[in-house]
């Protein structure tokens, strides 16, 4: 068991927080996707997230040491205590917006557990064993769609590069810096080493797809300190209102 | 007078019967999740899982069927882990699983042996034998599956992904 660390759990909490609402605004795809067999593969998508924050906020619980369990930590945290980036919290009503943000989160969650896998949290070397088998599938799927659409119809193509025009300002804040003495113990990946990689891989689909690389501003962020989009609350809302309106509900 | 190893095997030996809730053709013995089962001097049993995938619906399935047949059996404490490390792969699946699967209609994973996921092998249709199929999705009706159409005998199919 590694020893607690200031700023471990908090940590913990943003790879979890980015997984678990991810995987929140996977399942709104289920039963409103362009065809059926993509229905099953967003519900799976989301489901390999949901495990993986499942285990992340579990590990974040353990560590905080106030005995907050998984559960606690998904339905009984208030909007500002959540700390995921702005890119997965947004809503995803189009299917081109979707597929361009999987590309971008998975090709992220790739690096990223791939780092993960020398840390020196085994919990984490856990978790991101198996999730970087997981997510290279998601890589693969958000890959053939967006070359699809892209090297597609003249709309499928505008369509597509508009999807990535809108999500393209909120990549910048997954590469915020973490803090350097969690870099430094080994427990956290610098997502500034891997940032290369990550871009680069998106890119080599982009070319692929016949898109371009949008150039735009960055927004701000703000989201690992808890600051959120307008959105969020009413994400959060959804995802705990069941928890919250029936506590302690079973099935 | 029974030896530690006697039991040790014994509990081990209902442990490994516990089907997949998804798949129960094939045991968690087959598919390799059962990672361990262990007896101490008190008779109280510490079972150790792995998920196949991280997402895995069924793992609380699993640790409900291996606490209800080890009581039944008559040991008083059990207790049940789940572990992630080493991360599980379609290479623990042993070739009794392997056959089971194909027998039931779920052509078999390609061996990954460490390599990257996802190399268009050629999959054998499960009913007809046929090489002649082509994957429609890769994500199917559990994690661990994708759904495959055989082009000879029209069939659709289930294959467990290499993962």
């Amino acid at each position: 068991m590694t020893e607690p660390f200031p700023g471990h759990a908090d940590y913990v909490l943003g790879l979890a927080d980015d997984a678990l609402v991810s995987a929140q605004r996977m399942g709104w795809w289920i039963s409103r996707a362009p065809e059926l067999e993509e229905d099953v593969a967003l519900a799976n998508i989301g489901l390999d997230q949901l495990g993986q924050a499942r285990a992340l906020l579990a590990h974040a619980g353990r560590l905080e040491g106030d005995g907050r369990g998984e559960d606690d930590l998904a339905y009984w945290r208030d909007e500002r205590e959540f700390r995921c980036v702005h890119l997965v919290e947004r809503p995803q009503a189009d299917f081109g917006v979707a597929m361009a943000r999987l590309l971008v989160f998975a090709c992220y969650q790739a690096e990223l557990y791939a780092a993960l896998l020398s840390s020196a949290d085994e919990t984490l070397t856990g978790v991101a064993g198996k999730a970087v088998k997981e997510v290279a599938y998601h890589v693969d799927h958000a890959h053939h769609w967006v070359v699809r659409l892209g090297d597609g119809t003249d709309e499928s193509r505008a369509r597509m590069q508009a999807a990535l025009d809108a999500e393209w300002p909120y990549v910048e804040e997954l590469f915020t810096p973490v803090d350097p003495a969690l870099v430094g113990a080994g427990i956290a990946a610098d997502p500034t080493a891997f940032r290369a990689a990550v871009l680069e891989r998106v890119a080599e689909v982009l070319d692929e797809a016949t898109l371009s690389v949008p150039e735009v501003t960055p927004r701000l962020g703000g989201g690992r300190r808890g600051l959120h989009t307008e959105d969020f609350g009413y994400v959060v809302a959804e995802m705990q209102h069941l928890a919250r309106s029936h506590p302690g509900a079973r099935w | 007078m029974v030896s530690t190893q006697t039991r040790r095997s014994a509990a081990w030996a209902l442990a490994a019967e516990v089907p997949d809730p998804e798949i129960p053709v094939v045991t968690i013995e087959d598919l390799g999740i059962l990672r361990d089962v262990a007896e101490d001097d008190r008779g109280w049993v510490h079972v150790q899982v792995t998920p196949t995938y991280s997402g895995c619906p069924a793992m609380d399935a699993i640790a409900d069927d291996l606490q209800e047949r080890l009581t039944a059996a008559g040991y008083q404490h059990v207790d049940v882990e789940f572990v992630l490390s080493p991360a599980w792969t379609t290479d623990d699946i042993s070739q009794a699983g392997l056959a089971k699967l194909e027998a039931y209609g779920v052509a078999p994973p390609s061996p990954t042996r460490g390599g990257p996921v996802g190399l268009a092998l050629s999959v054998r249709c499960p009913q007809c034998g046929s090489p002649d199929t082509r994957e429609t999705s890769r994500f199917g009706s559990t994690a661990c599956k994708s759904l495959w159409v055989c082009r000879s005998c029209q069939e659709p199919f289930d294959r467990f992904k290499p993962l």
